[in-house]
């Protein structure tokens, strides 16, 4: 359970990035500070990280079983890869601002003189990195326990598809989670709205992952599919960032 | 005042869907390859077409109410949402019985339209179970702006998405509305016609309803603080939850504050 | 005239045309549907309304009993 008290943090956060002169810390430096808060946080409290590549392993097991193969490729391990990662990764946006709304770190915030946007990336940045240490994980479990193809060559540009759609996830995940945490039924909500947003990423990554772990003749992702996902990361990261001081108001 | 042009509407709404339904059945031309079946196009297409313009309306109205505060533009935008929703499970169903009719399925995955629509019905079902999940009023209408700005934008690039995702793998099932015969054309035009009046009669139907009962509301606040029954306060915490938002107090007086002698 | 009658298409009773009608039928179903739930909603407000009006009726006789002098009920 988090032991830090995010409020304190947050306004020593100000202090710490220069602001003892009267002025408002920059953008920048205070997400740098929020960030930094959010890392330690999850660090010590290896809240959300662990459980979501735990959850990754255990559900390419239940697909092995669901699914009554011992390996797959081309659009099939697409599918399952990226299916297994949205899940995975709205297991951590449901926990992304609840400690912030139990313990009142949004009032401590509110009360300090920055960019309330400054939050989002923050938050935004932390899914992110809790995404890609995901995949860390997930990926070579998945090359080990269901992958046909050996990863090998294909396994830089398939991070690299991952990681353009873990931008997008992050984006409209943090989004999500502002908006359900405030609610009365905040685990039910954030997936049912967290998951339709994503459907596009989930079609853009799983069709160019899937030439990338074809059995025979492992192509190059289509370039269709890397702008799709590139463009979608783009209109709704601009979006979340527009629309996110709206839902910090009080 | 909502009500105002509510009559031409709906006459003119009655007028062009009983001329798009004659042209429908007598005037455009049996399609080679679907013959009669094809018919279903011309209250399908439509639906799809205005429900997904209404989804985006509802959010351009969202972004409305978030810049000016104002809550008429939060009923507008959650109305228009509503009918829209409406209008795309009846896109739904018609598409379905049109695939049955088709293919032999109730549902096929080769038709981007109907997967594009089962997406956004689903993400605008959260739209209601969200607003009634938060108590306050004004954070509830927020809230529900932020939501509602989000899916529009969500619409076109699920649209484009989808598409984009079934295009080299199957032909079209149900057709496109590229490459019409010209009588099939005109008959498409009035029937969209007609479907866009009929949304926006039922949504203009639908606000002026709301308005009238938030008057109702506050008329019988009035008569209650009048004859000092019960003070303001305590009938707005009578009030049940409620996910639908309601024109506050002020704009009526904003009504009675013009008038002489009240 | 006849040359736009001659052109009308036979309606054909086969199978095609249980799905077309199917289709229309759904579609002006749920526009009932929706004037029914209006028609609902309008008694309820008229309802409400005359009740109110009752109320104004009653304060405003009430009113004058106590020799207060009332402007005319709206």
């Amino acid at each position: 359970m988090s032991t830090v008290v995010p409020d304190r943090s947050s306004v020593s956060a100000g202090e710490r990035t220069g602001a003892s002169d009267g002025r408002a810390p920059g953008t920048f430096a205070v997400v740098r500070a929020l960030l930094r808060k959010e890392l330690l946080v999850e660090l010590r409290t290896l809240e959300s990280v662990p459980a979501m590549s735990l959850f990754s392993v255990t559900t390419f097991v239940v697909f092995h079983f669901a699914l009554n193969r011992n390996s797959v490729d081309g659009d099939l391990a697409a599918g399952i890869l990226w299916v297994t990662l949205l899940l995975a990764a709205i297991l951590g946006v449901n926990r992304l601002f609840v400690a912030d709304a139990e313990e009142g770190g949004f009032d401590g915030f509110l009360l300090a003189p920055v960019d309330r946007s400054a939050m989002l990336l923050a938050k935004a940045l932390a899914l992110l990195a809790y995404l890609l240490v995901l995949e860390l994980v997930a990926v070579p479990a998945f090359g080990l326990l269901l992958l046909g193809p050996s990863l090998g060559q294909a396994l830089p540009v398939l991070l690299g598809v991952l990681a353009l759609g873990d931008l997008g996830i992050a984006a409209i995940g943090t989004l999500v989670a502002a908006l359900a945490v405030r609610t009365r039924a905040r685990d039910l909500l954030g997936p049912l709205l967290a998951l339709p947003l994503l459907v596009p990423i989930a079609i853009g990554g799983a069709r160019a992952s899937s030439p990338l772990l074809a059995l025979t003749h492992p192509g190059a992702p289509a370039a269709r599919w890397l702008l799709t996902l590139g463009l979608y990361d783009l209109v709704f990261g601009l979006i979340a960032y527009a629309l996110f001081d709206f839902l910090l108001e009080d | 005042m909502y009500g105002k042009g509510l009559r031409a509407l709906s006459i003119s709404t009655v007028a062009v869907m009983a001329i798009a339904l004659g042209l429908v059945f007598f005037y455009a031309p049996l399609e080679a390859e679907q013959g009669f079946l094809q018919k279903i196009f011309y209250v399908h297409v439509p639906l799809a077409i205005i429900a997904l313009c209404g989804f985006v309306a509802g959010g351009i109205m969202a972004i409305q109410h978030l810049r000016t505060r104002d809550s008429r533009w939060d009923m507008r935008s959650y109305v228009a949402i509503h009918m829209s929703l409406i209008f795309a499970v009846a896109t739904l169903i018609t598409g379905s019985i049109w695939a049955k009719g088709s293919w032999g399925h109730w549902w096929v995955w080769s038709e981007p339209t109907l997967a594009s629509f089962l997406i956004v019905f689903l993400l605008y079902g959260t739209y209601q179970p969200l607003r009634f999940s938060i108590e306050d009023p004004e954070r509830q209408a927020r809230y529900a702006s932020v939501f509602a700005v989000t899916a529009g934008a969500f619409v076109p690039m699920n649209f484009i998405a989808v598409r984009l995702s079934t295009a080299y793998l199957h032909p079209r099932v149900l057709g496109s509305t590229s490459n019409l015969p010209p009588r099939m054309a005109v008959t498409f035009l009035v029937s969209l016609l007609g479907m866009a009046l009929l949304y926006t009669t039922l949504c203009k139907y639908e606000l002026t309803a709301k308005h009238t009962r938030a008057q109702l509301r506050a008329l019988r606040r009035r008569a209650e603080t009048r004859s000092g029954a019960e003070d303001a306060s305590g009938a707005y915490a009578r009030r049940p939850r409620s996910a639908a938002p309601s024109v506050a107090a002020p704009t009526i007086a904003a009504h009675t504050a013009g008038r002489p002698g009240v | 005239m006849g040359a736009l009658l001659a052109e009308l298409p036979a309606l054909p009773l086969h199978e095609a045309g249980k799905y077309v009608a199917g289709a229309y039928i759904v579609v002006f179903a749920l526009v009932l549907v929706y004037v029914a739930i209006m028609a609902v909603r309008l008694s309820r407000i008229e309802r409400e309304l005359g009740e109110l009006l009752a109320q104004e009726h009653s304060a405003a006789s009430m009113g004058h009993e106590a020799s207060d002098p009332e402007s005319t009920p709206a």
